[in-house]
């Protein structure tokens, strides 16, 4: 369908470079274009199709990313790229990966872990240093309503970066009335015990504030009338969660 | 010199000759802890300041002036002693006779004095009418008496603009510690000496006009014993305790603010001074943590107290009624001890014993060298208060040695030993449009310089655009120098500050402080024009009025080389081009990329320009992209500004920085590391200075609709602090607008 050199460029929807939220320290993030999912609550509905976004070579944004290095390095932060979907671009990541760790620089993944473990997936995964895996809903049935796929695939993915020694932190948006049901949350709970490089759970509450994007891309949002998490929600969520 | 309030300090060569600096690097103890030693108010703090905040509350009430003398002009002894609430002050001393009553200063303008104060409802008294508009000629009346049309000109059409011919020109800081230090009599007998000196054989008029300056400064010296004496003291000897350090001191700038309403009243770098007198009676145990925090807290409130009596026009430029009383705090000794004493942070510490408050201009003076637990008491305050601004250190440190403050926002000068001519600045988006319409303005058609040929295409062409540009900067700078040099020179005749300048040396180094406004409205608008398509659209004569873009362009503000060099090369070619033309008083040129809140006025007098930009937009203030242009986040700004080259702007960069606390971090631990290694960063990369403001946008808003819940929400802008809800409407949604940083 498209024809770019997919080893070198990646189709790239944004760029923040004061990321304090993604991964540890202060992180270049870089939001790639593109998503199979269709979670209702996506805060970045543009960043869903992926024939969307500018072409961006690798070299490009190592280049970019060495006037970055002074804030990264001694914060012990990194690069951080999410989406979208960034395994998405599997090809395009490992060049990628590969030239920042030829330079020391923390790697990072934010993805939902929703897709086929290829020889590429594992070999992108090598020059990884921390997978920020986004469990959709542990509910297989829900998750299905949730984001359109079963979540079978994430739970596999995780349990491959836990059998290969990879880091993670897990995140768990928390929408009322939809992935703060008390069962799911402790069967939650139970599956992370279940992993062993886990370093760290993230509840990311629900908001809103990525809805006018939805609307003004033409498109309905599904989750109107939820309402956002607030920190009893949090706090609650955490409790079943042993955090 | 020899005296017993000098027991128990290390000799040097600060006892032979007028030495501050010597002084505090024999004496100074650095501190290298974190924040745990300090102490909350006292009862009796609490209280002055619960009448403090009552006197706010009733000058806000009274439409922003409380009350104002209109007959007596203001000098350093021209008024009894003044009083909040005499048996709770520690630090002593009030502008006129009663707190927040504003004072006139008509040597400056008699006009202005009028219009300032009929616009809040007082009349001056007719005698004092009387003497300045028929007696005693004014700086104003000076400067606008040998202005050239061609300056009038350019000062009508906005080219040039916010130049203090009006006003007092300020950012002259005395060096009050010498007071403290000293004592008075020994600075007069000092300026005796220096007048021996300038008894030569050649009398020129160079020498006559010192030998009279000098005079002068005796006289204010003289004066400022007698001010003190109505309060009390006898400040013809030095300090001996902390307690009388910091009054000696205050009694200095308070001299200093009685005599001249200038645009920034700065205070200098007075804490790691004032420390060594506290941790000599902490020692001998005359003094507690908590006294000593009690003197810090009474004399930064006494700072918050200054007032002018301004214009309407001036806070239009300059709103929410700044003075300017910068502290630089902390930084490094060039021998690589740190200067952060103690001190330094019971001064950020008034932010929560007092609260937050635009004055005194607390600015940090940042290395990456600095004590990690002051770096990170710093920017947990700043995170807290967005009250504080920070400058580089390891930047200035080399040119300006370890003894130099900020006057304003941005300019450093050496203690004592350096003031500069404020320039204000020029409009260099405006001179664009110029050079596009050869010299007529685009709002009113008006041929406003001499007459250039007009680019008559209909797409703009790089090369011709910048070969015009060129021209149209060489006259711009040729103006700029005239109306500055004018300025000068009747403000030194008119308006002189004696007292500010009685505490400097003989022989100081005198700046031309010129500015740059518009920067990067100008660099977008060349990089449109050099990749991307501009149309003009002009009117029926020939005026180009406005812009097509077609096609995309690099932006400034997002770490682009292709625009941002465009922009360090309009800051080269403007000082190259200042230098050309000989300055008053043989002073240095330098340049600042700061617009103080005065973005938006120039930006509503700028019409359409070919970034895309619509007549009467905002610019973004000193170095800020224009908001919304940078998309690339933070760091791309901060490493934008910090390509601005500091050997051609040393009058200072700034650069406002506004961001959600969720933004910054997930947790309050989080956001001080994070803002701590972004300060590190950014430094390092050799950016000048920051304004760190942190707060939700939801809270501005309701700060606009809710005044009254916000008496102390204090907000950064360009240079300086503000009381958010003394801002006008226009600028509260300029700072809305701007890009605060969040992305989710």
């Amino acid at each position: 369908m498209e024809n770019f050199d997919k080893e070198n460029y990646g189709r790239i929807h944004s760029i923040e470079s004061f990321g304090t939220v993604d991964g540890p320290g202060i992180r270049y993030v870089i939001f790639m274009q593109g998503c199979a999912l269709r979670c209702k609550y996506c805060h970045n509905r543009d960043t869903w199709d992926i024939n969307a976004g500018e072409l961006r070579s690798v070299d490009e944004l190592v280049n970019r990313i060495e006037s970055y290095k002074a804030y990264i390095l001694p914060s012990n932060g990194g690069v951080t790229v999410t989406g979208g979907e960034p395994l998405l671009q599997v090809k395009f990541l490992i060049n990628f990966f590969k030239k920042l760790k030829e330079q020391d620089i923390h790697t990072a993944i934010d993805t939902s872990g929703m897709v086929e473990i290829t020889d590429d997936i594992k070999e992108l995964l090598k020059y990884t240093d921390l997978v920020l895996l986004d469990i959709k809903h542990i509910n297989d049935e829900k998750c299905k309503e949730l984001v359109g796929h079963s979540n079978k695939k994430e739970l596999e993915f995780a349990k491959y970066l836990s059998d290969n020694n990879i880091p993670m932190w897990i995140r768990q948006v928390l929408v009322p009335g939809i992935t703060d049901n008390t069962q799911d949350l402790i069967d939650l709970r139970m599956f992370i015990k279940s992993l062993k490089t886990v370093q760290k759970v993230e509840i990311l509450p629900y908001h809103d504030l990525g809805k006018h994007k939805w609307i003004e891309l033409g498109y309905k949002y599904e989750l109107n009338g939820i309402r956002p998490a607030n920190a009893d929600d949090v706090k609650r969520a955490k409790e079943l969660l042993g955090l | 010199m020899k005296f017993d309030q000098w027991n128990n300090f290390k000799c040097g060569e600060w006892q032979e000759e007028i030495n501050v600096r010597d002084f505090i690097q024999h004496n100074y103890t650095p501190y290298t802890g974190d924040d745990s030693f300090l102490v909350g108010a006292t009862a009796r703090t609490q209280e002055l300041w619960n009448e403090v905040l009552d006197l706010y509350k009733k000058e806000r009430e009274n439409g922003g002036v409380l009350d104002a003398d209109t007959k007596t002009p203001s000098a350093v002894n021209a008024y009894d002693a003044g009083y909040i609430k005499k048996e709770l002050e520690q630090i002593v001393g009030l502008q006129t006779d009663a707190p927040l009553k504003r004072a006139i200063m008509p040597a400056g303008g008699i006009r202005i004095v009028e219009k300032s104060a009929e616009s809040y409802g007082f009349k001056v008294d007719e005698e004092t009418q009387y003497i300045y508009h028929n007696l005693r000629k004014t700086h104003n009346d000076g400067v606008f008496q040998v202005y050239t049309p061609d300056i009038r000109a350019a000062r009508s059409s906005h080219l040039i603009t916010g130049l203090p011919d009006g006003y007092g020109r300020g950012r002259i800081i005395g060096d009050y510690r010498r007071v403290a230090l000293y004592g008075v009599d020994a600075l007069i007998e000092e300026k005796k000496l220096e007048l021996e000196v300038l008894d030569v054989d050649e009398f020129t008029a160079d020498v006559i006009r010192e030998r009279e300056e000098i005079s002068d400064q005796i006289k204010a010296l003289n004066d400022l014993k007698g001010m003190a004496a109505k309060y009390g003291f006898d400040i013809s000897v030095p300090a001996a305790n902390a307690k009388e350090a910091i009054q000696w001191l205050y009694f200095g700038y308070l001299g200093a603010v009685k005599d001249q309403n200038g645009a920034a009243m700065s205070i200098g770098r007075t804490s790691t001074f004032i420390d060594i007198y506290i941790e000599r009676d902490l020692a001998n145990g005359t003094l507690t943590e908590e006294q000593a925090q009690e003197l810090m807290d009474h004399f930064v409130m006494k700072l918050r107290l200054v007032r002018f009596l301004r214009a309407p026009e001036y806070n239009e430029l300059f709103s929410g009624d700044p003075v300017w009383v910068t502290e630089s705090i902390g930084g490094m000794g060039v021998d690589g001890r740190t200067l952060v004493t103690k001190n330094s942070f019971r001064v950020l510490h008034t932010l929560t014993t007092l609260g937050p408050a635009p004055e005194p201009n607390l600015t940090v003076l940042w290395s990456n060298n600095l004590p990690e637990g002051f770096k990170r008491y710093a920017t947990k305050m700043s995170i807290q208060t967005s009250s504080i601004q920070y400058e580089n250190d390891d930047l200035m440190r080399p040119m300006l040695g370890d003894d130099y403050g900020i006057a304003c926002c941005v300019s450093a000068m050496r203690i004592g030993k350096q003031m500069q001519f404020f320039g204000a600045r020029a409009n260099l988006a405006k001179a664009l449009l110029y050079a596009i319409n050869g010299g007529r303005d685009e709002n009113s058609g008006k041929q406003i310089t001499t007459r250039f040929e007009p680019i008559t295409s209909e797409y703009l062409d790089y090369d011709e655009v910048m070969a015009k540009y060129d021209v149209m900067m060489d006259y711009v700078a040729k103006i700029y120098i005239k109306a500055l040099n004018a300025i000068h020179y009747m403000h030194d005749k008119y308006s002189y500050e004696a007292l500010e300048m009685a505490l400097h040396d003989k022989d100081i180094l005198r700046t031309m402080a010129c500015g740059i406004a518009g920067l990067s409205v100008v660099a977008d608008s060349l990089s449109a024009i050099k990749y991307a398509k501009v149309k003009v659209i002009r009117d029926e004569t020939g005026l180009a009025v406005d812009y097509q873009v077609e096609g995309d362009f690099p932006k400034y503000g997002n770490d682009d080389d292709r625009v941002d060099s465009i922009a360090v090369d309009i800051v080269k070619k403007f000082l190259r081009k200042l230098k050309k033309h000989q300055t008053y008083r043989g002073s240095k040129h330098t340049l600042s990329i700061l617009t103080i809140t005065s973005n938006v006025v120039y930006g509503k007098n700028t019409g359409n320009t070919p970034d895309g930009r619509k007549a009467g937009a905002p610019f973004g203030p000193g170095a800020n992209p224009l908001h919304g242009r940078d998309t690339n986040g933070s760091l791309a700004v901060l490493n934008t500004i910090a390509k601005l080259p500091y050997d051609y702007s040393e009058d200072g960069i700034s650069y406002t920085f506004a961001i959600t606390p969720k933004a910054l971090g997930k947790d309050e631990s989080d956001r001080v590391t994070n803002l701590v290694n972004m300060l590190d960063g950014y430094f390092g990369k050799t950016g000048h200075h920051i304004n760190v403001n942190v707060f939700d946008r939801a809270l501005l808003e309701d700060a606009m609709e809710h005044p009254e819940k916000y008496p102390q929400l204090t907000i950064r802008v360009s240079g300086y602090a503000v009381n958010f809800i003394k801002l006008t409407r226009e600028q509260q949604l300029d700072v809305i607008n701007r890009t605060i940083q969040d992305r989710i």
